[in-house]
């Protein structure tokens, strides 16, 4: 098990990334849980942005609620949702100095050019059309990996 | 009934879904994703789906109602619903959905109510079909499970 340094993207183990997927509904919730899974990533669900914040650490006040143990290697995140929008998220992200590392993923069922270049100008790894198919999913966390080792 | 016959009527009953359109290729990644894990995945997400979508349906049947209409809420609702829809596979259902959204651009409030019964009409049909072809698929699956028990027990 590698030790943490001063980066906070050391995984836990090289092989397991831990994603935090975002999206207010809860089909789309379970699917990309299972692709994650079937993808060997430990997955970890929000259905809104104020929520992945707040698991992310990134609340005022808040502590990483996963206590620096099991970091997250990235994020994946619905574009439309009430209240906070993924590309919101997104930027409170890339805003912070403990988090803007992470790589962050927009989904959305939209394929709208303007929102897709302004979410890739904010720094999103990469916007992906939903539904989601596997290869998408396979895709991604074969990114991931091959960036983290 | 035999196996043979049970799977045949699986089989006609999927291709049937698929080749009326009620059904598109978004199902089959459903279906790729179920495994020893989560043997039941599809059944699964599909009851999830008409569960979930009640509240979807009440909200833009509430927002139908309201006077004067409000297109832009009537909108996001049925965003959230085509959603879902789209992540099932349910094709003629989405396929209103979108022409549901059409109707809201254009604030044509007597299209979208004609709209959303044609939705309501095919999310029906669709759940029917899908509660009887899962019937039978479990049934499958149970004549499976029996089969493997009795050969245990011999061992």
């Amino acid at each position: 098990m590698a030790a943490p340094s001063s980066s906070n993207w050391v995984m836990e183990s090289p092989h397991v990334p831990h994603v935090l997927a975002v999206d207010d509904n809860l089909i789309d919730r379970k699917l990309v849980e299972k692709l994650l899974r079937n993808s060997s990533c430990k997955v970890t669900t929000a259905e809104n942005g104020p929520r992945a914040l707040e698991l992310l650490g990134l609340t005022s006040g808040g502590q990483n609620t996963m206590n620096g143990r099991s970091k997250v290697n990235l994020v994946i995140t619905d574009y439309c949702m009430p209240g906070m929008t993924g590309y919101e998220l997104l930027k409170k992200i890339k805003e912070s100095s403990v988090m803007k590392e992470v790589p962050v993923v927009i989904m959305s069922s939209e394929n709208i050019p303007t929102r897709i270049n302004k979410c890739l100008e904010e720094g999103a790894q990469m916007f992906i059309q939903k539904p989601l198919k596997q290869s998408d999913v396979k895709k991604l966390t074969c990114q991931l990996m091959n960036c983290e080792i | 009934m035999d196996k043979t016959k049970l799977k045949q009527q699986a089989l006609f009953m999927r291709t049937s879904l698929f080749d009326e359109g009620f059904l598109d290729e978004q199902f089959i990644q459903l279906e790729e994703l179920q495994d020893d894990v989560n043997p039941n995945f599809v059944e699964e997400i599909v009851t999830l789906f008409y569960t979930d979508s009640v509240r979807l349906i009440y909200n833009i049947e509430r927002a139908l109602m309201s006077n004067p209409p409000n297109f832009t809420k009537l909108d996001d609702y049925m965003h959230q619903f085509k959603g879902s829809c789209s992540s099932i596979g349910a094709k003629k259902v989405k396929k209103e959905c979108t022409r549901f959204s059409e109707y809201c651009a254009t604030e044509n409030f007597e299209g979208c109510f004609r709209t959303f019964q044609q939705i309501n009409l095919e999310y029906s049909t669709l759940k029917k079909k899908l509660v009887t072809y899962f019937q039978v698929t479990t049934l499958i699956l149970e004549k499976d499970k029996m089969k493997l028990r009795r050969l245990v027990e011999m061992l």
